[in-house]
């Protein structure tokens, strides 16, 4: 039988505000365990939460972004559980009235519907002590400096089909918060965490599968093995007419594999009720109306904008716009008058390049978009081969400078002069009878290796369409 | 020095602004009387004699260099122990909380400190202001100052009784069904819950968030007033606290009462109540109308479920509300515990009492799932009904009065084997909270066995002042708040 998978996905965005949802401790990431805590957040007793409502404006700019309506009224409540790292042994989160329903987003014209999306505050995280988690440890700790980090937790309807999918919904989803700013998306870190409801049906069957959830993925790639080792585990069950159990399950990045966490028997009873110590928001629309005006593109928009505007490939558009600060450096240097098509070559590849070899951001660098006019303008002129203008592409990424400068400073000219080259690919053939004589005798491959001599005999500056016609007079003659 | 104790806010404002006395000296003679009749009424957890101290001498250096005197300025203040102030102990008289010692100060803490009181302890409440005779406190029993076989009330039994002992001029207590007003009647004082958002909860540990408002006890309402004034108002560490401006209250005690439509609660006039607690309620009635007041019969039929709505709804939030009590932070923990489970049941098992993990487990029930809309939910519509019937009421009347308690106050261990004996008790204090109003307790009649009665006072929403003015008329044209109970007449 042939079966199809049905996914969707939860994500918890930490959004980037300076302090956490209800308090004013620093929100940011890193600092001594339990440095960034006061009362409220270690959930002392008789403290009381006030909202921070810069948390609240980045989801509604969120829930713009991502298409959703956003609530008139919302509010908050608490969701009941023990855990050493839940302060309150309450966490403030949003039942029945989140603040964004009903969104979509697109990925390769495919529209993923988004359920909802909601406020909550994060947990501390638990520090065990010889062991892997709290069972079997000896002793363990909690640092709460990430406790009441606000967060925003983005449900997907199921409407996924695939583990392939699964990982392109998030990949788009990561790069729109990054686009308006509201999350860092950062997988390891924590700050961008996802968890799956997975489940399979045999195709055209209508009802949905039992589903399992999976948690405890840390890259899109794990993301992508999690869902993929577990659509075959499900189908493989099923196969051999076995019962799927609705469960959470873990995944172990070792094993490839996913294996029980606890079942639907145990899941918790949490307990909503409405959070008595804050009141319902009532979300103006002028407010809605105010966030949604200061929204920039959007990656779809900058996609489409590309192709239509620049002429690029739609491959293009998209490998360009995944990156906000690549793409929005290419706005510039069409601003300054540079060639879209050589512009964004010169960006996705040895500029991209650069960066992971340094392992550098590209904010890091320091090319202007001028600089990448000039450079291109010197590759059109010939003054610089495509060779010679990566070097100076490499030295603008690396310091400020100016193309006229490092060109000569680094003596990257292109040599166009006649007499100099022919000089130079006669040299080269004096000095390689043996091969003079192969090529002679037939084996012009080896013209690629004169080729080459020349080029590394001139650093790459030598003009290559002048260095073939020389080459064919004098290997002709 | 035996004369300082037993004055009021504004005797003592004379005295001290006259220079006739010291802030330290006033300071000192309520000490002494703690000395002496605190062994037998047991109403402090801890005295905070080193603040008190600090407080005074500030207080005495404003008078030498002539400034202004606050408000509270030199006033001896009795705090429930379930509000916070940094460098001494805030109990809720649990042994969860026996070591625990809170690094902020509650905004009315703050605010009576900027006032001039001066803080001379922490009183002792029912545990987590649950119940309704301070019998429920995890340390000690609280006795009445009028009859020390009985109970002072609760869960404010504490400061009800440094109140009515002398041992303070005024206190402040915390009402999430009757706390403050109904110790404030089985002591002979008055105790005023404000409308709900009235004042900050901020550094009042919490009990059922919708329901819980700090309020003063005094014995007169000049004191209440004042102290009302000192504490209400915005707090922007507390979002459920109102951003509106508050009166001088004590401006608003006029004494006139004429043309007041005053409605007297049918539903909490009869079946339930002592006979002689009826009576005194009903001479007060016929009292404030011969003030000029309108008196007439109203029916609230929604009351009567008011009760087991408030069982619902306190309970879910407490549930919630202590479950930071869990071992892990601060607080008792139990330390043979094999792992996490074993030592989060023990810590809890042996760090509250009984009462208070009764209603940990009820409102846990009412929460859970399969049982929420049936209770939970059930009980927050029927919450709406009590308050528009409240609301519908006021329409008509401009305050509602009934007793403040069935009973006065009763013997140690009368109701502790029947929980529910016990929370009848706050049957004519409970509506109050679930609908936010405001409500007093005062003194109008003693018992045959010369215990205190209280009248109760209810207004509408925001309708503070109307209810203190009514309160005071009353006040003024009869003598009961001038009995004073035998501890603090033989002072």
């Amino acid at each position: 039988m042939n079966y199809e998978p049905v996914i969707g996905l939860e994500v918890h965005a930490q959004l980037k505000t300076k302090s956490k949802i209800f308090c004013s401790c620093p929100a940011g990431f890193g600092g001594n365990p339990n440095e960034h805590v006061c009362p409220v957040c270690i959930g002392m007793p008789g403290v009381l939460p006030v909202l921070n409502r810069r948390a609240v404006e980045l989801a509604i700019r969120s829930g713009l972004a991502l298409n959703c309506e956003i609530a008139e009224i919302t509010k908050f409540d608490r969701k009941n559980y023990f855990y050493p790292d839940l302060p309150k042994g309450y966490q403030i989160s949003q039942y029945d009235q989140p603040i964004c329903r009903r969104g979509h987003l697109t990925i390769g014209g495919k529209e993923i519907r988004i359920h909802r999306a909601h406020l909550e505050e994060d947990a501390g995280k638990l520090v065990h002590a010889g062991a892997a988690g709290l069972h079997g440890s000896e002793y363990s700790l909690v640092d709460f400096n990430r406790s009441g980090v606000p967060l925003l937790e983005i449900v997907s309807e199921p409407d996924i089909s695939s583990a392939e999918e699964a990982r392109c919904y998030l990949m788009e989803l990561r790069n729109i918060l990054r686009y308006i700013d509201v999350c860092d998306g950062n997988l390891e870190e924590g700050s961008f965490r996802c968890d799956a409801n997975v489940s399979v049906r045999p195709v055209g069957q209508k009802e949905l599968g039992t589903k399992t959830e999976i948690k405890n993925m840390n890259s899109f790639r794990a993301v992508q093995r999690a869902i993929q080792s577990e659509i075959d585990r499900q189908v493989a069950a099923l196969e051999r007419g076995e019962r799927i159990v609705q469960e959470t399950r873990l995944w172990n990045e070792a094993t490839g594999t996913t294996h029980p966490m606890r079942s639907k028997e145990e899941a918790h009873d949490y307990r909503y009720f409405p959070e008595p110590d804050l009141v319902p928001l009532v979300v103006e629309r002028e407010w809605v109306n105010e966030v949604s005006a200061g929204l920039p593109e959007l990656p779809e928009q900058r996609r489409t904008r590309y192709v239509e505007q620049h002429e690029l490939s739609p491959e293009d558009a998209c490998l360009l716009a995944e990156s906000k600060e690549l793409s929005d450096f290419f706005d510039r240097a069409m601003l300054a008058g540079a060639p879209a098509k050589a512009a964004a070559n010169l960006l996705m590849g040895p500029t991209v390049w650069y960066l992971n070899e340094n392992k550098i951001e590209f904010s890091q660098t320091h090319i202007t978009p001028e600089n990448m006019k000039d450079l291109i303008e010197a590759l059109n002129a010939g003054t610089l081969s495509s060779s010679t203008a990566k070097q100076v592409l490499f030295e603008l990424l690396k310091a400020p400078g100016d193309v006229q400068a490092i060109v000569k400073e680094k003596g990257l000219a292109q040599m166009s002069d006649e007499k100099g080259l022919t000089e130079v690919v006669s040299k080269v053939l004096t000095d390689n009878p043996a091969q003079v004589s192969d090529f002679r005798g037939g084996k012009t491959k080896v013209r690629q290796f004169f080729f080459g001599e020349v080029m590394k005999a001139t650093r790459g500056t030598a003009n290559p369409q002048m260095v073939n016609k020389i080459l064919d007079e004098l290997l002709t003659r | 020095m035996k004369e300082l104790v037993g004055k009021s806010v504004q005797e003592l404002r004379a005295l001290l602004g006259g220079k006739a006395v010291s802030a330290r000296e006033v300071l000192a003679a309520h000490r002494q009387h703690i000395d002496s009749v605190e062994p037998e009424l047991q109403a402090f957890n801890c005295l905070t004699e080193d603040l008190a101290a600090r407080q005074a001498a500030r207080v005495d250096k404003l008078i030498a260099d002539g400034e202004v005197l606050p408000p509270l300025a030199g006033v001896p203040i009795a705090l429930k122990d379930n509000i916070c102030v940094p460098g001494y102990p805030t109990t809720c008289s649990s042994r969860i909380l026996e070591s625990y010692r809170p690094p902020y100060q509650a905004t009315v803490a703050e605010r009576l400190q900027e006032a001039g009181a001066i803080f001379v302890g922490k009183t002792n409440l029912d545990e987590f202001a649950m119940g309704s005779s301070t019998e429920n406190s995890g340390f000690k029993p609280t006795r009445n100052p009028w009859n020390t076989a009985m109970v002072p009330g609760g869960s404010s039994g504490g400061s009800a009784v440094a109140v009515a002992s002398g041992m303070s001029v005024i206190a402040l207590g915390s009402d999430t069904g009757g706390s403050i007003r109904q110790p404030a009647s089985f002591c002979g004082v008055a105790g005023m819950k404000p409308t709900y958002g009235r004042v900050s909860r901020f550094g009042l540990v919490a009990f059922a968030s919708s329901l819980d408002q700090i309020g003063p006890l005094g014995r007169c309402l000049e004191d209440v007033a004042i102290t009302l004034s000192v504490i209400s108002g915005h707090d922007g560490k507390d979002s459920t606290s109102l951003s509106l401006p508050v009166p001088e209250y004590v401006k608003e005690l006029t004494g006139d009462v004429e043309g007041l439509r005053i409605g007297v609660i049918s539903e909490l006039t009869g079946q339930g109540m002592d006979a002689e607690v009826l009576e005194s309620v009903e001479l007060a009635a016929r009292q404030l109308g011969q003030l000029g007041a309108g008196v007439e019969e109203v029916s609230l039929p929604a009351t009567r479920h008011a009760l087991a709505v408030y069982y619902l709804i306190a309970t879910a939030e407490a549930s919630a509300n202590l479950a930071r009590y869990d071992g892990v932070k601060y607080g008792y923990r139990h330390r043979q515990a094999e792992d996490l489970l074993s030592m989060y049941r023990a810590s809890r098992q042996e760090g509250f009492g009984v009462e208070v993990k009764r209603r940990i487990m009820l409102g846990t029930y009412a929460l859970s799932s399969g049982y929420y809309d049936a209770y939970y939910k059930k009980a927050q519509q029927v919450r709406r009904l009590i308050k528009e019937e409240f609301d519908r009421a006021f329409a008509r009347f401009d305050l509602l009065v009934c007793p403040t308690s069935p009973t006065v106050a009763f013997e140690f261990g009368a109701r502790t084997g029947d929980p529910l004996q016990m929370y009848l008790s706050d049957i004519a204090t409970i509506p109050v909270n679930l609908a936010g109003l405001p409500g007093i307790s005062i003194p109008c009649g003693f018992g045959k066995s010369g215990l205190p009665i209280g009248l109760q006072l209810i207004g509408p929403t925001l309708g503070d002042a109307q209810v203190l003015r009514a309160a005071h008329a009353f006040e003024q044209a009869t003598e009961f708040h001038k009995k004073r109970s035998p501890v603090l007449s033989a002072a």
